[in-house]
């Protein structure tokens, strides 16, 4: 597995679905690792009861289908399929309501889902997420797009006075400018970081969730930009130093 | 979670995604490719099919440089140098270098024979851009290689025909501690066209950096230009065809900055602003969950 991860480390990143494919194909009983721990570029669906498009991920999926965090319902439809308890789809429902605000503010456009689901250690998971992209156009021909995913997924422990929430945040970001000038240029992929606590649970779940995300994304856009923006271009300039005026050579007639 | 049926990979299957993976690997990085490949595959004879197939397109692609015993320098491995499938000219010393793809490495050299060389003529245009691309290679990149390849017309005796010559740069800086890689890559490909008098040039430019701490993150550019210079004495044209080469890769160099720099300060910025417009951080409250949104709504002043 670790193997694998590392190959997944090294793959070009808008490769990143044919290289999961490949893997699976060649571990098949890793599957559910795999799946679980490579992040690719997040899709959606719409609902079809309520038109809202909501994030397809692991932690919604079932089978071919998948859960939408808005009516509750498998798309397609599924029999026998696993939902979270009625109080925490309680706390689900609550959870859309406010991240869609949240993420409104911050990013100002883009869909985003949370699913939560109980695990075996009387505890639950939930996962947050955020799926967006902006294009401009400049002067003619000349196109940037950026895309910006976001999956943040928490493990909450057991309810006690102070409970630990563990989080793993992944930012798939991706940059690209086409220009019929200048050529392709394209930086993208994911960085992915940690961080734990243990709050008050008198505070809300969440609260105690929201602002660790929060903190979290704040300290990934100075991450990111430390990476994408300082350490490719210093690899650059050290490839090759810009220089002001290279001398040039006159003909010696 | 899934009861898929088990349907076991073909060899040739394997084979194939086994190359894929090899060939996609990043500049520097297929040693530690196939180690991971191997674990993942658990079968060594398919393995070894496929990086025989997979290393010489990989190093060809990557236009690697690997020392000649000898001492005779460095030979860069091109598809343009290619005299068989493992043999690779060097056109600066006139020595042909017998390569191990699997191994990245150069085994044996031998002289090469007047037939795998260009004609007197083609080889004093050769030998004179080469020795002015050095030069320009070593002021611009503290660490390239370049050589200098006919690739059409190397039997021309005298002026009168077309022939070809392609520019090959090469850089590359690995830095696997920092885990942090990258190349720079330019091919140049030169038509010397007789009857009008002209040399036509094809460059492509392609840079690349990967930097994988907590991550996998990768830089991937692609540049195409054209320009033409006239057919002059062998001396002169290396110096002008250098001066060509120069000018154009320093601009490409200002442009890939320029490219940082808008994709930073616009489309960067506009993904995620650091603070809302509040300018405060969002107003997670501790009360309990089931009036959160309403409570948060109105300090916001949004309308429901």
């Amino acid at each position: 597995m670790e193997a694998a991860m590392g190959l997944m480390r090294r793959m070009p990143p808008r490769h990143s679905e044919t290289a999961l494919s490949a893997l699976l194909s060649l571990l098949p009983h890793n599957s559910s690792d795999l799946l679980s721990q490579v992040d690719l570029p997040l899709q959606v669906l719409s609902d079809d009861d309520s038109g809202k498009r909501f994030i397809l991920c692991e932690y919604n999926r079932d089978a071919d289908s998948y859960r939408s965090p808005w009516s509750n319902k498998y798309h397609p439809r599924l029999e026998d399929a696993p939902y979270p308890s009625s109080k925490l789809r309680q706390l689900e429902i609550e959870a859309n309501d406010i991240f869609t605000v949240y993420c409104d503010q911050y990013y100002e456009g883009g869909i985003s889902s949370v699913y939560m689901w109980e695990d075996d250690n009387e505890g639950f998971v939930a996962c947050f997420l955020k799926d967006g992209s902006k294009t401009g156009q400049g002067r003619r021909g000349y196109l940037e797009e950026g895309t910006w995913d976001a999956i943040h997924v928490i493990e909450v422990g057991p309810e006690e006075e102070t409970t630990r929430y563990c989080l793993t945040s992944t930012v798939m970001l991706s940059l690209t400018t086409d220009d019929v000038s200048s050529g392709t240029f394209s930086l993208s992929g994911s960085i992915r970081r940690q961080m734990n606590m243990n709050l008050p649970v008198a505070d809300g779940h969440l609260c105690n969730m929201g602002k660790m995300i929060e903190e979290m994304e704040g300290k990934l856009r100075n991450s990111l930009d430390q990476v994408y923006f300082g350490k490719t271009r210093e690899m650059v300039c050290t490839l090759r130093p810009p220089s002001e005026v290279l001398p040039m050579r006159l003909p010696d007639s | 979670m899934a009861e898929e049926e088990e349907t076991e990979l073909s060899d040739d299957q394997k084979k194939g995604i086994a190359k894929w993976f090899l060939v996609n690997a990043p500049a520097g990085e297929i040693q530690y490719v196939s180690k991971d490949l191997k674990l993942v595959l658990n079968d060594d004879d398919v393995y070894n099919e496929a990086a025989s197939e997979a290393f010489p397109v990989y190093n060809k692609s990557h236009l690697i440089s690997l020392k000649m015993p000898g001492g005779f320098g460095d030979v860069l491995v091109t598809s343009y140098g290619e005299l068989q499938d493992n043999e690779y000219l060097d056109p600066k010393t006139a020595q042909v270098a017998i390569v191990d793809h699997v191994k990245q490495a150069c085994t044996k050299v031998r002289p090469a024979t007047d037939e795998e060389l260009p004609s007197a003529y083609v080889e004093e245009y050769r030998c004179a851009l080469e020795a002015e691309i050095l030069k320009y290679v070593a002021e611009a990149y503290p660490k390239g290689s370049s050589s200098v390849y006919c690739t059409n017309g190397k039997d021309v005796e005298e002026p009168g025909s077309d022939f070809d010559l392609v520019v090959v740069i090469a850089a590359a800086r690995l830095s696997p501690q920092n885990f942090c890689n990258g190349s720079w890559r330019t091919i140049w490909n030169i038509e010397f066209k007789d009857d009008i008098q002209k040399l036509e040039l094809n460059g492509k430019l392609l840079v690349g950096a990967h930097y994988f701490e907590e991550g996998n993150v990768q830089l991937d550019t692609k540049h195409e230009c054209r320009d033409s210079t006239m057919f002059q004495s062998p001396d002169d044209t290396a110096i002008s065809v250098a001066n060509l080469i120069r000018r154009h890769e320093t601009a490409y160099m200002a442009s890939l900055e320029e490219s940082y720099f808008k994709l930073s300060d616009n489309t960067f910025k506009d993904l995620r602003r650091k603070l809302p417009i509040t300018r405060t951080l969002f107003p997670w409250r501790s009360t309990r969950q089931f009036s959160l949104k309403r409570e948060i709504s109105e300090e916001l002043g949004i309308g429901k």
